[in-house]
């Protein structure tokens, strides 16, 4: 699936809807948040700790409810249609890093063998095609995120969730995956939202983010970022990197001192 | 390794000072664990044998471990055949301990109003003392191997139940998420996420559980005395002492107490079996 270049013509996939989500004691985690996430978007949520950004992301995954408003997807999501990837790789410790990748078929009730090809493709996109039969304590951190990244994509999601995946990884590690993430997403043309709280990482993978302030949580402001991709490293060191952290940095101070 | 050929000198062993000395420990600490307990053996039955010839202690107070032996060799087929009934009864009542244990654990965990209105009652079994209920119990139950059967189940199913049960509760919260957002069903959590996450839980409360149900088979044997369905080993430590035969009571008590071993060992063995690929509690047995 091309990306069309411009962020506006992309067919519309998700909306969130003036959502509000208020928790027990009247913690207002999310108040009139309004999103359209289109398909092909790669999209960040930038923000101080608790800012709500986690909390969107669960309502979208269905895994909780909006208080008020609501999410309409364009068309109903299917098995399959979301992946997630949390910010430990949460991997199965008991399963092989195959079985690990097979989970979201097993809960359709598919047999391994009906989908091995499937699994050996996504385990080779994220480079550990030799290691389908390791257990998961025998891998490095780096290569655990990879297990769970293949995991949210063997499905062929429409649209994937990411909560800070990377944040518990050296930098360089963080840096290897930030682009490995953009050439799979290329690969497979998914929509991805990404919860960071780093505006680097944020203007290296997006081309909007959606920068949000705490108490109550609320969005409050986009920052396009229109570097085409493929995105390489050569865009970490260019200048046109440097102006998109300026702003998304400053968007951020406003998000701080709005809250 | 692989097998490409070598480059340049052969590499010399690079073991540093501290690490042979690490490695030297370890050897250590491997040979001692077993030869250091042997050892205070063999020096207790030492004292023991001294302590008895030199007071000249009558065997019927104290017999000498020579005398003990003696009766072991003796006797033997008699006493595997006391073992072999308290084992039977205590592997039964393991299995019954198992099955009980972690099937309430599952029902508990799948209905929440089945837990409130049980759980205390499993607590209430659990406090109390077995030898308290035991003789009530045979006044009902008429064969003899059930009644020792439940003693054996009423002190050994708790452990598996509440470590079964915290194990079911502790599964991996995003985990559960993430099968929720694959559209898993309660079966499908339970089989393919609650209870392999359980299983380390549940094998620790079956250790205990083994021991337990020793003693619960003991127990019962002594309260419901001798008869009936033959001797086990607690009848015959009743027996020997009824006739003052001290050394018949140590050689019974000694093979309760290896029974014990065996059991715990075995439960061990399995647990390590079943936990090596991924648990990090097997991870220190290796490297
Ligand atoms: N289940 C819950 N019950 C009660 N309060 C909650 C719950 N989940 C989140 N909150 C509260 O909602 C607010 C937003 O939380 P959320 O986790 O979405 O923030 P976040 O932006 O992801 O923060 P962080 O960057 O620290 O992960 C916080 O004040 C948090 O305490
Ligand atoms: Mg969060």
């Amino acid at each position: 699936m091309p990306r069309p270049t411009s962020i506006d013509d992309r067919a519309e996939l998700l909306r969130v809807e003036a959502v509000n989500k208020v928790f027990p004691g009247d913690v207002r985690a999310l108040m009139g948040m309004d999103l359209t996430v289109r398909q092909g978007d790669f999209i960040s949520l930038l923000g101080p700790s608790g800012c709500g950004k986690s909390t969107a992301l669960r309502l979208m995954a269905g895994l909780s409810h909006p208080t008020a408003g609501r999410i309409a997807w364009a068309a109903p999501p299917a098995r399959g249609d979301v992946g997630v990837v949390f910010q430990e790789p949460t991997l199965m410790p008991w399963a092989t890093v195959a079985q690990n990748v097979f989970l979201p078929f097993r809960l359709e009730g598919k047999s391994y063998a009906s989908v091995k090809d499937d699994i050996l493709d996504a385990l080779r996109l994220v480079g550990l095609d030799k290691f389908q039969t390791a257990y998961p304590r025998e891998l490095s951190g780096g290569m655990k995120m990879r297990v769970s990244i293949a995991r949210a994509m063997v499905t062929q999601p429409k649209l994937i969730l990411m909560d800070e995946p990377f944040a518990a990884l050296d930098e360089i590690t963080r840096f290897k995956l930030n682009n490995d993430l953009l050439a799979m997403q290329a690969r497979i043309g998914c929509t991805v939202i990404f919860v960071t709280h780093s505006v680097f990482e944020s203007v290296f993978l997006s081309d909007r983010i959606i920068v949000m302030a705490a108490r109550p949580g609320r969005v409050i402001e986009e920052v396009r970022v229109d570097a085409p991709y493929p995105r390489s490293e050569e865009f970490r060191t260019s200048a046109d990197y440097a102006a998109h952290c300026r702003a998304a940095s400053r968007a951020l101070e406003h998000a701080m001192e709005a809250a | 390794m692989t097998d490409a050929p070598l480059i340049g000198p052969a590499p010399t062993p690079m073991v540093d000072a501290e690490e042979a000395r690490r490695a030297r420990g370890r050897r250590i600490e491997l040979a001692a664990r077993y030869t250091l307990p042997l050892a205070v053996m063999a020096l207790a039955i030492l004292a023991w044998d001294r302590i008895v010839v030199w007071n000249e202690i009558p065997h019927y107070i104290l017999p000498s471990p020579a005398r003990v032996w003696d009766y072991f060799t003796g006797n033997w087929s008699t006493l595997v055949d006391a073992a072999m009934l308290t084992g039977r009864i205590t592997l039964m009542a393991l299995a019954v301990a198992v099955l009980g244990g972690a099937g309430l654990a599952i029902l508990f965990n799948q209905s929440r109003m089945v837990e409130l209105s049980l759980y205390p009652y499993a607590v209430i079994l659990q406090v109390t003392p077995v030898v308290a209920i035991a003789p009530l119990i045979f006044i009902y139950v008429e064969s003899k191997v059930a009644g020792m059967l439940m003693c054996a189940w009423i002190v050994a199913f708790f452990p598996v139940l509440s470590s079964t049960t915290l194990g079911l509760n502790s599964v991996d919260r995003n985990l559960r998420d993430l099968f929720a957002i694959y559209g898993a069903s309660r079966w499908q959590r339970l089989i393919h996420l609650q209870l392999p996450s359980a299983l380390p839980y549940f094998l620790g409360g079956l250790r205990i559980a083994g021991g337990l149900s020793l003693i619960g088979a003991v127990v019962a044997e002594l309260v419901a005395g001798t008869g009936g369905v033959g001797l086990g080993l607690a009848g015959r430590i009743q027996e020997a002492g009824y006739r003052l035969n001290i050394a018949g009571m140590f050689a019974a008590l000694a093979m309760v107490a290896a029974m014990g071993l065996v059991i715990f060992a075995a439960l061990s063995l399995l647990s390590h079996l079943l936990l090596r690929k991924w648990h990090e509690s097997a991870l220190k047995t290796e490297s």
